[in-house]
């Protein structure tokens, strides 16, 4: 089992529902976000257009986060999945220095939060929350090492990229050209 | 290319760049470095017979030791967000993560720089009376008058006596181990290419002893005491001046986020304090200041171990600061 998310950033139009989402099916406190879009203007004039990326925790293969957990909050459970224990957090913040991606944030309670791919939800068979709203379905959800499910099969077929592969993290969300 | 925003999500400590360790931190790091310099020159000089000749070395240091790292914890747990949980450092030990190392380690050491001087409260007693350091003695006699009473302390700080010699092994060892995490502490984090080198364990090492000498420089009363720790000094500055450039040089050779990380220190933001406050005014400057002194021209010894002191402390904050800036680019 190995968890994984593919969007398309051709077909997202940075509606911003997968951050709302998120913040209301995990009860987000006011002015965090677990996932968050990146506006970004590529190409060269004339030729300009707007390029959006859902981002959040990619759920590396190589965490640096949870190497550098002094507790063993942060840890790695079946599928791939990154997540923290609230109880053994002490919150001195050097997962949010290891990440490379700032994924992670202090809860106003103290303790570090951030995405857990919904897991709640992922062990029911749903889909994340985020990936379950987005009405142009731009996001897949599935597992790797299953050659036959969706994102399997997309990856294969489609050019993809990772947010920067050369932090040497492994990032399990990929995108789709 | 140019981002425009990301939605909903006002954090203000990850955005422009991460910025969760602070003074706190900086100020941690200093005292970790200093007091592994003190133990480490009070260890080595007692293992070397020379407890006669340094008295303040190896026996009146160590009495500041324990107060400096009791500061720093109360910093460190100052500056976590979680502060009623802190108790779980020491539910585990996790060899692959550096706080966990330093968190064990912190308490070895806060353990020997207790005892340490504990065992030696009687000379320390005769001495603060003859140096006239009236209002300490207080303090030292009173815990005379406690060791007696206690039975259990009494018989671990006899033990401790007894022992000494592999104690003091065993302390000068774990002093160099706390002198080289405070720098491994941030070398471990690959997402910040400026802390993320090897070099900086020995440079954080190099810096919190040659603050150490400085120190015991400082406050000793003995002049051949203090002229061999002007002399060690200026050697463990020649040391990081030669561990800075190969940083830098190690840095410029590399891949392009180091090269950046490597341009905040040459002509970026951190240039004019890194090269004019710290490598100027608190490792040449005070070089020389020492190098004048060995000459004998009398210099009040006061001037380079401030300088040393807050040259250190200037160090630590800018490289927690600057490596904070430094940061993979979030473009796709």
């Amino acid at each position: 089992m190995r968890y994984a998310m593919a969007i398309d950033v051709n077909k997202c139009v940075g509606c911003g529902d997968c951050v709302v989402a998120c913040q209301t099916e995990n009860n987000v406190p006011l002015g965090y976000s677990r996932d968050w879009i990146m506006e970004f203007v590529k190409g060269d004039y004339p030729d300009l257009f707007l390029h959006f990326e859902s981002q959040r925790c990619n759920h590396c293969e190589d965490t640096p986060c949870v190497r550098t957990c002094p507790t063993g909050a942060s840890h790695v459970i079946e599928g791939g999945i990154v997540k923290v224990t609230h109880d053994e957090c002490i919150g001195c913040g050097a997962c949010i220095e290891a990440c490379p991606y700032d994924a992670r944030y202090f809860h106003p309670d103290g303790y570090v939060d951030k995405c857990t791919f919904c897991d709640h939800r992922v062990k029911d068979g749903l889909d994340p929350a985020c990936v379950s709203v987005c009405p142009t379905e731009c996001m897949y959800f599935g597992d790797l090492d299953d050659p036959e499910s969706k994102i399997s099969k997309l990856l294969k077929e489609r050019e993809n990229y990772t947010i920067l592969p050369e932090a040497g993290t492994k990032p399990q969300i990929y995108y789709l050209k | 290319m140019e981002k425009l925003l990301a939605t909903d999500r006002n954090i203000d400590y990850l955005y422009p760049h991460v910025d969760v360790w602070g003074f706190p931190i900086s100020s941690y790091l200093f005292l970790g470095g200093l007091a592994a310099g003190i133990l480490l020159f009070a260890a080595l000089y007692y293992l070397l017979g020379k407890e006669k000749d340094m008295p303040f070395t190896v026996k009146i240091g160590p009495l500041f030791a324990f107060p400096i790292i009791v500061l720093g914890l109360f910093l460190l747990v100052f500056d976590l967000h979680h502060k009623l949980y802190v108790w779980q450092l020491f539910m585990t030990a996790r060899a692959v993560s550096p706080m966990s190392w330093g968190a064990w380690t912190l308490v070895i050491v806060s353990f020997f720089s207790l005892l340490w001087p504990l065992s030696f409260i009687d000379s320390i007693d005769e001495y603060l009376i003859k140096r006239g350091w009236s209002k300490m003695t207080k303090v030292t006699e009173y815990l005379i008058k406690l060791e007696h009473k206690w039975i259990i302390p009494h018989f671990i700080i006899i033990m401790f006596r007894k022992y000494r010699k592999f104690l003091a092994f065993v302390m000068l060892i774990y002093s160099i181990i706390l002198g080289i995490y405070t720098g491994i502490l941030l070398s471990a984090f690959n997402a910040h290419p400026l802390w993320n080198n090897p070099i900086l364990g020995p440079l954080f090492l190099t810096s919190g002893v040659s603050t150490g000498s400085a120190f015991v420089m400082w406050l000793s009363n003995n002049k051949k005491e203090r002229l061999l720790m002007s002399a060690i000094d200026m050697s463990l500055i020649a040391i990081e001046l030669f561990f800075i450039v190969h940083m830098f040089m190690g840095m410029e050779a590399g891949a392009e986020v180091y090269k950046q990380a490597a341009g905040l220190f040459l002509g970026g933001e951190f240039t004019a304090v890194f090269w004019g406050v710290f490598v100027g005014m608190g490792l040449i400057l005070p070089f020389i200041l020492e190098a004048l002194e060995l000459k004998g021209f009398h210099i009040p010894i006061v001037v380079p171990a401030i300088l040393i002191l807050v040259g250190g402390l200037i160090f630590r904050i800018i490289m927690v600061q600057a490596g904070q800036m430094s940061e993979y680019p979030m473009f796709p």
